[in-house]
């Protein structure tokens, strides 16, 4: 039965991934990005590049934010303060707007405002746009589609691709030796060896990343624990799972009394984790006698915890005086999982790390798209007489080379598009946001319907050399239309902007290599038509 | 053992045997999905009840644990041997975790 449940194995390997594999590609794409939301927002946002920011004392920048908020949101029913990383240098305060409140400025029921950590002086507002938060949305929320949907059309995809994974794993003789095994120039033989490179090499990664992305909305997609325990009561299970200490719907009693000073108490917080640094700040009931301060830990580099969760402090606002302390010792259960979500969203990482994340991210767009095109390589091979003698291959094999085309050539694009119109789009545009992101999707239009109109050699090679030259030249555009290029950012160690110069132009580089490869096939093949070359390979042996 | 038709089918009816083939495979999705999702849940449920520890606790690695429940049926049910097989496969322990959680469910 052994030979027969490796062709099962590979036949559900080849169904799962080949069906959701364009969805998957995206998915991988833009959680790769993801990867560097803050600096790809950050390199958007050219107004700030120049920002200097000396280490501040927590204390400090806590202090300045809640002045700011004492004289714009004192009668606010909640603040928020987000302390600086190392990554995002500011503080961003936040409140609720009391009720009745429609500030001009805000969405909805939030205003917000950046400040600088050394002086409190609000940072004059940058360009605007959803910078690489529009990516991080794209991995899981998809767009112009509400946001529930995506979710779990996302979720059945990572599905698909888990049991892909695994059952692609189970098909393999010889894992370790696929391993260090490229063939190249030899047609199908060479996609296959590529595909098994980019799935073996960075593997842990692969199913790390799938089943923790699974992890992140498991109680949506199965949500039959947590029915059959509380009995329906997700409110409940959700205190439990995220106690807040019952401080985050309590009442204001109406009395006013002045709130404390935050500074000892952010200092008193971190003194209570050993000096590892503070992520927000929560006031509830500001300037009541009823006011808590809860502060919790900070998600990074700085921290001693690769979980997601995060400890929390809670103070009483008006005395100062610590009253509880929350999630110091989770339970096994609780850690398991957010260690497992904390992989997934790789914030603890160092800059070192997260590279590695990055890379292991590209190998698993190189495996979902070398899988799709093996696909198209071995089917074309059937209709191979057909299409010597003039005809053209079947449906299926048309539908996925379009397809193919669209995705891999068209994606490049779309994203290169984002960042062009993000320097060429008037700085005060209305909308200019969702502008932006316009420009993503009718790049990503343009590129889909020409490859699944006329999905040819000739359309790969423009496709990825257009793509390829816009990211390219990315180091050229931010030069031409700011002041910090890459001859000022690398002398002065902006890492955060130089890096996305390069690596950008560096994916740009790989993309106009790839597209001369493949015209310089294409110059062969037209010179010396030549028979296809042999069907062969573990995987494809009997599998249809 | 010679090699076999994959994916067999297990199902008698369709003379020809392309059409047979895309039955199987239409039996086995099925089953993978609807059974495959079903079982996954009831493990969920099972473990979230039963498990030694806090609920909350036991409801979180119940929930985490289904998400491995769902591949291996879904493996399951293309590795079998026939589509009768992969659909009698899910529905065994189906049946057997449904038992004790509705006995546990109308006893508590």
């Amino acid at each position: 039965m052994k030979e027969g449940f490796r062709q099962s194995m590979a036949w559900l390997h080849t169904w799962s991934g080949l069906l959701v594999g364009w969805v998957l590609f995206l998915v991988f794409v833009a959680g790769t990005a993801s990867y560097f939301r803050d600096e790809i927002t950050l390199w958007m946002k050219p107004e700030l590049h120049q920002a200097q920011h000396p280490d501040v004392p927590p204390e400090v920048a806590a202090g300045h934010a809640v002045a700011l908020l004492q004289q714009r949101a004192a009668d606010s029913p909640r603040w928020f303060i987000t302390m600086p990383t190392e990554r995002e240098p500011g503080v961003r305060v936040s409140w609720a707007n009391p009720p009745g409140v429609k500030p001009k400025n805000g969405r909805g029921r939030f205003s917000s405002a950046m400040l600088e950590p050394a002086t409190g002086a609000e940072i004059s507002e940058a360009r605007e746009t959803r910078g690489g938060e529009f990516f991080y949305r794209l991995h899981f929320d998809l767009h112009y589609m509400p946001a529930i949907w995506a979710r779990w059309i996302v979720g059945v995809c990572a599905m698909f691709m888990l049991v892909a994974i695994l059952s692609g794993i189970v098909t393999h003789r010889r894992i370790f030796k696929d391993f260090f095994t490229f063939r190249p120039k030899k047609g199908q033989r060479s996609w296959l060896d590529a595909h098994n490179a980019t799935a073996v090499l960075a593997l842990p990664f692969h199913l790390m990343i799938t089943y923790t992305g699974l992890l992140t909305l498991m109680f949506m997609y199965f949500p039959a624990g947590v029915q059959a325990v509380y009995r329906g009561d997700q409110e409940t299970f959700f205190a439990e799972m995220f106690p807040s200490g019952g401080d985050r719907n309590a009442k204001p009693s109406g009395e006013a009394a002045p709130l404390a000073a935050v500074g000892p108490m952010v200092a008193e917080a971190r003194a209570h984790w050993g000096g590892a640094p503070v992520g927000r700040i929560t006031v509830n009931n500001p300037n009541d006698a009823r006011a808590t301060v809860a502060i919790t830990r900070q998600i990074g580099q700085a921290t001693p915890s690769m979980s997601y969760n995060t400890p929390t402090v809670i103070f009483d606002g008006p005395s100062g005086r610590q009253s509880k302390t929350i999630g110091d010792e989770p339970s096994g259960a609780a850690e398991t999982r957010g260690v497992l979500y904390g992989l997934h969203i790789a914030r603890f990482s160092s800059p070192f790390l997260r590279g590695l994340f990055f890379l292991s991210g590209i190998a698993g767009c190189l495996m979902v798209a070398t899988g799709v095109l093996l696909w198209a390589v071995k089917e074309r091979q059937k209709y191979a007489k057909a299409i010597a003698k003039g005809g053209r291959a079947g449906f299926g094999v048309r539908l996925v080379d379009g397809l193919n085309v669209a995705a891999i050539g068209g994606l490049p694009i779309a994203f290169a598009a984002y960042f062009w119109a993000n320097r060429l789009l008037p700085v005060g545009l209305e909308a200019r946001a969702d502008v932006e992101i316009r420009w993503f999707f009718i790049a990503w239009a343009v590129a889909a319907v020409a490859g699944l109109a006329w999905p040819t050699r000739r359309l790969w090679q423009l496709l990825l050399t257009v793509g390829g030259t816009l990211l390219a030249t990315i180091p050229l555009l931010n030069a031409a239309t700011t002041a910090t290029h890459l001859g000022v950012t690398l002398p002065s160690g902006q890492w955060a902007v130089a890096g996305f110069d390069l690596v950008v132009c560096a994916l740009g580089l790989s993309l106009l290599w790839a597209a001369w490869f493949v015209g310089r096939r294409a110059a062969k093949k037209a010179a010396a038509p030549r028979p296809a070359p042999a069907v062969g390979g573990e995987m494809a042996e009997g599998v249809r | 053992m010679s090699r076999a038709v994959f994916p067999p089918t297990g199902c008698v009816w369709p003379r020809n045997e392309s059409a047979r083939l895309r039955v199987g495979v239409a039996m086995r999705t099925l089953a993978a999905v609807i059974g495959g999702y079903v079982l996954a849940s009831l493990a969920a449920a099972l473990l979230g009840t039963m498990l030694p520890m806090d609920r909350v606790d036991a409801v979180m690695t119940g929930t985490m644990v289904a998400l491995l429940v769902l591949p291996g049926a879904v493996m399951w049910s293309f590795a079998a041997r026939s589509a009768a097989r992969a659909w009698a496969g899910l529905a065994v322990p189906t049946a057997v975790l449904g038992a004790v959680f509705a006995f546990r469910w109308m006893a508590a």
